[in-house]
């Protein structure tokens, strides 16, 4: 700069400031379009009512049975007698003659709650003994239901009532009186019958107790040993089922196994015909090229439609619409990769009088190994995941698991175990390759 | 020549050794197909042997009745376009968001450039979770929680997107050299100067062509997604094809549409990350 006359500088130093003037005009238009952009789509995808229609009461299900779960007292007056049931269902239904200790059973059923309260199903009705409060009693009258709260008390915000439901709500219980059923919810942090269900000898023993029959107490059952009743009786629990679910696991990694190993078998020997400098003609190339792009171009939700129709349901089908899309996208990369090798090696081998097959061997395959291999196990590892989503689609696998839990929008405990998992088998796989990766292709 | 001859021994011994173990893993392999596709087989509603003889059934089927009303199709591929658009418009959001989200990450998860080293492996560890995550799990749980529409498959990309571009763009930037960093910190530069003027242009064009690969694969997942219940195109191929024969030519106009789509946004984006990494030539 010191170089320059005054002049010539001040022109440098224009310029200087022009180009950095342009540059930050540039920025500045395009960080304008991008926000002219997000304003639209978010205008298109109604984002403010989103707001609206936001259900958070759903919100509150899914993350009460996220870490909880409810324990059903019902008596229902078209059904003999009470029902004790976790989350109300028939699997996790307790025998009449061993109710839990906080459920008393005898001229009336009175049920404990966590907070102190006691609810007691009446003749009539129910009593309420709300602690702090009194006695609430709700009356049945034919299809009307009659509620009187302790003298002088105002109506409390954790009741809601109307002629024919009453609703009361206290910490870790909800109550119900409708003129059909009388019903208390006692709810209790963690997954209920995870291991064992109630009908399970093993059930509500301690892991020391477990360990004590596993390895030295005498058999529960004559018919088998404790071990193995232990692992039949979680493999086999009716309220997780976690024998299918393992075996949706396995579907799923086997989905994505033989997908892209097959398309990786299949693309290899095609991938010779369509590199430029292996081809034995120009059409064959083309035709080839052309036929990787449409496999590849036709999205997998066309493949899966297609097979679906023709293979039905299950893994196969999944496994096969990997196939479809990743044979094109091997057979693209594949044939890149054989185009760049370095024909020098392949001379040498020529060189010692090596045939065809020999030159491919020793000449091609081993500059190509490292680049097809680290893609296969690439692919195979992102397709772990996708075969979560082609599961749910054509119905295979852990995906399936997943939406039907879901979409009876009721047992969010699950869905939570299976996402879980899902993000175990994802992350295991990751490893796997990645450590593959590391023990088969140096540097 | 006794000494000589031990290398050769040694060799050859290794060569054997070699060739066994690679014998060994290809019949491991060929088993683990072969016995793999018997259990999917085994556990498929139809066989392969027998749906294979099928397999042109359906796509005969639908191609005739468009080729019979093929006067519908300009019509329907009129009227699917803008759920065509909305398909686009949700995966280059997601792209758009998840990859400046990615970008964040990178840089909290990447030596030398993370503002507080201690939490790398927290930003890493977050950015694994997010990468295993299915779109489908994430847009399934929020189609509960925020009705149906293309919100939750943005998300739900967004979030996936944001793991997966992540780590490449921190596994980039962990290869940018770190001298225009130091000779901006000499200067009195801040963090975020340091990062944005030091690291910023050295990282744009591989980030650009990353994102733009992206790009492509999130077409193809907010398609999938709008098949499970959240607007776009595939949304619109569920029920054409819910209304079963008769309204094939719609489903014909839709797989037409997604096709040229891919076929079109790839050919785009090859080009343009071609370019990209390869540098303009300047003169």
């Amino acid at each position: 700069m010191s170089t320059l006359s005054q002049p010539a500088r001040l022109i440098v130093e224009m310029e200087l400031a022009r180009g950095f003037g342009r540059r930050r005009l540039r920025m500045i238009a395009l960080l304008l379009a991008l926000a002219g952009y997000l304003a639209y789509v978010f205008a298109a995808f109604d984002i403010a009512g989103v707001a609206s229609r936001m259900r958070p009461e759903n919100a509150q299900t899914l993350l009460g049975d996220f870490w909880s779960h409810k324990t059903h007292v019902t008596l229902d007056r078209r059904k003999e007698g009470l029902e004790v049931a976790i989350e109300g269902e028939a699997k996790g239904r307790y025998a009449p003659n061993a109710f839990p200790d906080w459920v008393h059973t005898g001229a009336q059923t009175v049920v404990d709650l966590p907070d102190g309260a006691q609810i007691i199903y009446t003749e009539t009705g129910a009593w309420v003994d709300y602690p702090g409060f009194g006695r609430i009693t709700v009356t049945r009258d034919g299809r009307r239901i009659d509620l009187a709260l302790p003298a002088g008390a105002q109506m409390p915000d954790w009741i809601s009532a109307s002629r024919t439901r009453v609703n009361i709500t206290g910490s870790w219980w909800r109550f119900s009186l409708t003129p059909a059923r009388t019903e208390t919810f006692r709810y209790a942090p963690g997954w209920e019958l995870f291991f064992f269900t109630l009908d399970s000898p093993y059930h509500g023993k301690g892991l020391g107790d477990l360990a004590a029959l596993a390895l030295w107490e005498p058999r529960l059952e004559p018919a088998r040993s404790n071990f193995a009743g232990m692992v039949e009786d979680i493999w086999t629990n009716k309220m997780w089922r976690h024998g299918d679910v393992v075996w949706a696991l396995g579907e799923t990694v086997l989905m994505a196994f033989l997908g892209t190993m097959g398309a990786g078998l299949v693309a290899f020997p095609l991938a010779f015909l369509a590199a430029s400098n292996f081809a034995p003609g120009r059409l064959i190339r083309l035709a080839l090229r052309r036929m990787f792009d449409f496999f590849r171009g036709v999205d997998g939700l066309i493949w899966m439609v297609i097979l679906s129709r023709a293979f039905g349901p299950g893994p196969l089908t999944g496994a096969l619409a990997i196939f479809m899309t990743d044979t094109g996208t091997f057979g693209k990369t594949f044939s890149e990769a054989l185009e760049n090798i370095d024909a020098k090696q392949v001379e040498g081998i020529a060189s010692t009088g090596a045939n065809g097959a020999q030159r491919a061997r020793f000449g091609v395959v081993p500059q190509v190994a490292p680049v097809i291999l680290s893609q296969l196990l690439y692919y195979l590892e992102s397709n772990t995941r996708s075969a979560t989503v082609i599961g749910a689609l054509v119905g295979g696998g852990i995906g399936l698991l997943l939406t039907q839990a879901i979409i009876t929008q009721k047992d969010w405990e699950e869905v939570s175990w299976y996402i879980v998992l899902i993000i175990a088998m994802v992350m295991a796989m990751d490893s796997l390759s990645g450590w593959l990766r590391r023990r088969f292709i140096k540097g | 020549m006794a000494d000589a001859a031990l290398p050769a021994a040694d060799y050859l011994a290794l060569v054997r050794r070699k060739r066994l173990y690679g014998a060994i893993l290809l019949v491991l392999f060929i088993v683990l197909m072969a016995s793999g596709f018997q259990v999917a087989d085994g556990r498929n509603a139809g066989s392969f042997a027998n749906g294979i003889t099928h397999v042109f059934d359906f796509p005969k089927e639908i191609l005739s009745e468009a080729l019979r009303d093929w006067r519908n199709l300009p019509g329907f591929v009129v009227k699917f376009f803008p759920s065509l658009i909305e398909t686009l418009n949700i995966a280059a959001v997601a792209t758009l968001i998840g990859g400046v989200l990615a970008a964040v990450l990178a840089v909290f998860s990447t030596r030398g450039l993370a503002l507080w080293p201690r939490a790398i492996p927290v930003f890493r560890r977050a950015m694994d979770v997010m990468r295993a995550m299915p779109e489908i799990v994430v847009a399934l749980v929020l189609i509960f929680l925020l009705g149906g529409g293309p919100v939750p498959a943005m998300i739900a990309i967004i979030v996936h997107t944001s793991g997966a571009l992540g780590k490449l763009f921190s596994e980039v930037a962990e290869n940018a050299d770190l001298k225009p960093v130091e000779g901006l910190a000499s200067t009195g530069a801040g963090w975020l100067q340091r990062i944005w003027f030091g690291v910023g242009p050295q990282v744009a064009p591989n980030w650009s062509s990353y994102a733009l690969l992206r790009f492509e694969i999130n077409i193809r997942a907010s398609a999938i997604l709008g098949f499970v219940g959240s607007g776009g195109i595939g949304y619109d191929l569920k029920t054409a094809l819910q209304w079963g024969q008769g309204k094939y030519d719609q489903v014909v106009a839709i797989f037409l549409l997604l096709f040229l789509t891919i076929v079109l946004v790839d050919t785009f984006s090859d080009k343009a990350r071609a370019r990209l990494v390869r540098g303009r030539v300047t003169p």
